[in-house]
């Protein structure tokens, strides 16, 4: 058929040029800090900044005295709210990035360009974080470097697989950015004093990079939604292994697929999450034409979660064991009710969906559903044979990862200012 | 703690559900493993130990472990609790109550089963820890990053960390002897150390035979069940007993090692790349096509622009 608009645009460059396409869809992106308005300094960031100083220092005891002193970790419960949260939870959190790019650059979906680019700092600082969390949970950390070197690759293990994936996507989310940087700093450069003579040279590798991130940023969006669809699964493969230790409400063959459906979903109400904080604390206007089509997707992904959560529980029988009054049975409601049904119906209610209030309360819901989700398969779940148990954690394994989220989102907010992340207001949105 | 009607289900839904949706895979695993036929165990019979401990100082003492000296082992209060092994003690024993109609309490020494197609070796992401063809799980800290998920996978809950150590910290538990049984011909040093006929060191298969044999001589004695011949794929420790091992406290474990789950999803998914690759095959077509009718849609636009939202 002939298509006069924009026919060969699946290898065009979607994320740094709004020419591309011709739809008047892309918003040029700004740094906030060029925007104007806003203060970078908030009572909240002060907030956050004590919470960030806090984490710090039990970041310093840890690595002096060893991850005995500061965690509630023992020969039994080997793993705590570190991985649970920071690690298997932060994953989940940052599958925005490659569902949003698959639907705006993959599904060619041009509305959504204007959510690619949070969701994609979103992700990239989440892994990095994520990566960093797994560095502090690590006894011989230093070691790290092994997972990359063949002679101890063991193929067999689900965390080599994960950790493998983590570590190229890392550095795919990073090159997805780097179209960011250039759009930011290029003809820009402006170092201060001796450091001037460097402008030239690093102008120009920008550019270089620029150039050649034209033609390729389609493979690194494709291998990004490959290498999540992988190592999203394998998280939950991890837990395979141990079916005498996971709740039978849990524990299931299928939990790699669980946990990839479950990520679709959480990926894309995270995005619409992030996006209405920001706009509040940024004091911006709603994205509500974007956020609001994007939340029609998520019943439709949660269903066929929960469909695969439902057949598998009556499959295996265990669905009596949801009845028994334990700290199991409660959470596996809340994270079914509270985090997959309610959600579902109210996505599917035209007038709600489209109230920024109703919006986040259901995106909200998604994210806490998921989050946990993967708390009661790494932590709550885990009922090991003998153990002085339930592991519950110590003050300070608390503040660190509290003091890790404090940090991600003092980060963001630094990202959002230096870097052309948000668009720039009174577009076509004024919801 | 899990019930043993938890296990009941969990046994029952592994063996269901595993079967149902990895069918076409599970032909991929277990292929790698090479077990010697002459490979070493020790077989543990429960009704012969009378509870001396003195396996636990010959562990300490082949080991460099904290332990009292040699009397310290009469020390019968520590049967009060149920211990586990840790970083400072790789095996202990354990002491059950006489059941109805007998005066024979049930000592119970626990230590690494060094299982035959062993979890921890599977799930260890550097291969530090390995299954000798001889039959020892070894452990190598050099290569080891700390991750622990080899304790996560265990599920006799064996290996123990030093959480305590800030920079070293090494996963520690029973070795075999590895360096008396496979080097200087020697016997495990708690087997050695055994008064009793409680443990017996030789080839595997040989302690079966012996298992068998004691059982057919004894019907009375002996249950009729050689823990670790196929429980959780086997083991290179073997039990008999008086009483059901669940009795006392050794899970319920399916006859194939959960590893085979694990290792049957990973290599059906990513053998050869082939589900990585198709995805990959898929968004790329879908990318195209998409971008495709990216501008037949686009004259649609303007129209369903306004239905939308």
């Amino acid at each position: 058929m002939n298509n006069p608009i924009n026919g060969s645009s699946a290898g065009a460059l979607p994320l740094n040029a709004p020419e591309a396409t011709g739809h008047g869809d892309h918003e040029v992106c700004l740094p906030l800090a060029e925007q104007g308005r806003v203060p970078f300094i908030t009572p909240g960031v002060m907030v956050l900044m004590g919470f960030a100083a806090i984490g710090l220092l039990v970041l310093a005891a840890r690595f002096i005295f060893g991850i005995g002193a500061v965690t509630n970790l023992d020969n039994q419960y080997p793993w705590g709210l570190w991985i649970g949260i920071d690690v298997a939870t932060g994953v989940a959190l940052a599958a925005g990035g490659f569902t949003t790019a698959f639907i705006a650059h993959v599904l060619h979906q041009n509305r959504y360009h204007e959510i690619v680019r949070p969701a994609l700092l979103t992700a990239m600082l989440g892994y990095t974080f994520v990566a960093l969390g797994v560095v502090v949970d690590l006894g011989r950390y230093y070691n790290i470097w092994h997972v990359l070197v063949p002679k101890y690759w063991q193929g067999n293990s689900a965390l080599f697989e994960v950790g493998m994936c983590v570590c190229i996507y890392l550095t795919v989310l990073y090159i997805e950015f780097l179209p960011i940087v250039c759009e930011r700093f290029i003809g820009r450069i402006n170092l201060p004093g001796p450091l001037g003579a460097l402008n030239g040279p690093l102008d120009k590798i920008l550019r270089l990079a620029d150039a050649a991130l034209n033609k390729t940023i389609t493979f690194f969006i494709i291998m990004g939604v490959v290498l999540s669809c992988a190592h999203q699964s394998s998280l939950g493969t991890l837990m395979v292994i141990a079916p005498t230790k996971l709740h039978a409400l849990w524990y299931t063959p299928i939990l790699p697929l669980q946990f990839l459906l479950s990520a679709f979903a959480v990926g894309l109400a995270m995005a619409i999450f992030e996006s209405l904080i920001a706009s509040r604390s940024f004091k911006r206007p709603f994205e509500m034409s974007v956020l609001s089509p994007l939340g029609r997707m998520i019943p439709f992904l949660l269903t066929i979660y929960f469909a695969a959560k439902l057949i598998d529980l009556v499959n295996r029988g265990v669905l009596p064991l949801a009845l028994e009054p334990t700290l199991q049975a409660a959470t596996f409601w809340i994270e079914i009710i509270g985090g997959v049904l309610l959600p579902i119906f109210i996505f599917l209610i035209h007038g709600l969906r489209r109230r920024p209030g109703w919006l986040f309360a259901a995106a909200a819901m998604v994210v806490l559903g998921v989050a946990l989700n993967r708390v009661n398969v790494f932590i709550i779940g885990y009922k090991p044979l003998f153990g002085d148990g339930p592991y519950v954690p110590a003050i300070p394994e608390v503040l660190l990862t509290i003091g890790f989220i404090s940090i991600l989102t003092l980060v963001y907010r630094a990202w959002v200012f230096i870097f052309p992340i948000l668009p720039v207001e009174g577009g076509h949105d004024n919801a | 703690m899990v019930s043993r009607r938890d296990f009941m289900k969990i046994s029952g839904s592994v063996a269901g559900t595993a079967a149902a949706s990895l069918a076409g895979v599970q032909t991929a695993c277990a292929s790698g493993h090479h077990l010697e036929p002459d490979r070493i165990g020790v077989l543990t019979d429960y009704t012969e130990c009378i509870g001396c401990r003195r396996c636990e100082w010959a562990c300490a003492q082949e080991n460099g472990l904290p332990f009292g000296d040699l009397e310290s082992c009469d020390d019968q209060s520590v049967f009060q609790e149920m211990r586990r092994p840790d970083e400072r003690q790789y095996t202990v024993v354990n002491r059950y109550p006489a059941p109805e109609g007998s005066d024979k309490p049930l000592d119970v020494k626990v230590n690494c089963m060094h299982c035959e197609h062993p979890t921890c070796v599977s799930a260890c992401i550097v291969g530090a820890l390995k299954k000798d063809p001889m039959g020892p799980v070894t452990y190598d800290a050099s290569a080891c990053i700390g991750c622990r998920y080899c304790m996560v996978a265990c599920p006799f809950q064996i290996p123990a960390y030093e959480y305590h150590d800030p920079l070293t910290p090494k996963v520690l538990k029973c070795t075999l002897c590895t360096e008396r049984t496979l080097e200087e011909n020697k016997m495990p040093a708690c087997v050695e150390m055994c008064p009793k006929e409680a443990l017996t060191f030789g080839r595997r298969e040989d302690l079966l035979d012996l298992a068998r044999d004691r059982i057919r001589r004894n019907p009375d004695r002996y249950l009729p069940h050689i823990f670790g011949e196929y429980d959780g794929g086997g083991t290179s420790w073997l039990m008999i007993a008086d009483r059901d091992f669940t009795e006392v406290d050794l899970p319920e474990l399916s006859d194939r090692s959960a590893a085979e789950i694990t290792e049957g999803i990973q290599h059906g998914i990513f053998r050869g790349f082939t589900g990585p690759l198709m995805v990959f095959g898929l968004v790329s077509i879908l990318g195209k096509s998409m971008g495709d009718q990216e501008g037949r849609l686009d004259q649609e636009g303007q129209r369903k622009e306004g239905d939308n939202e």
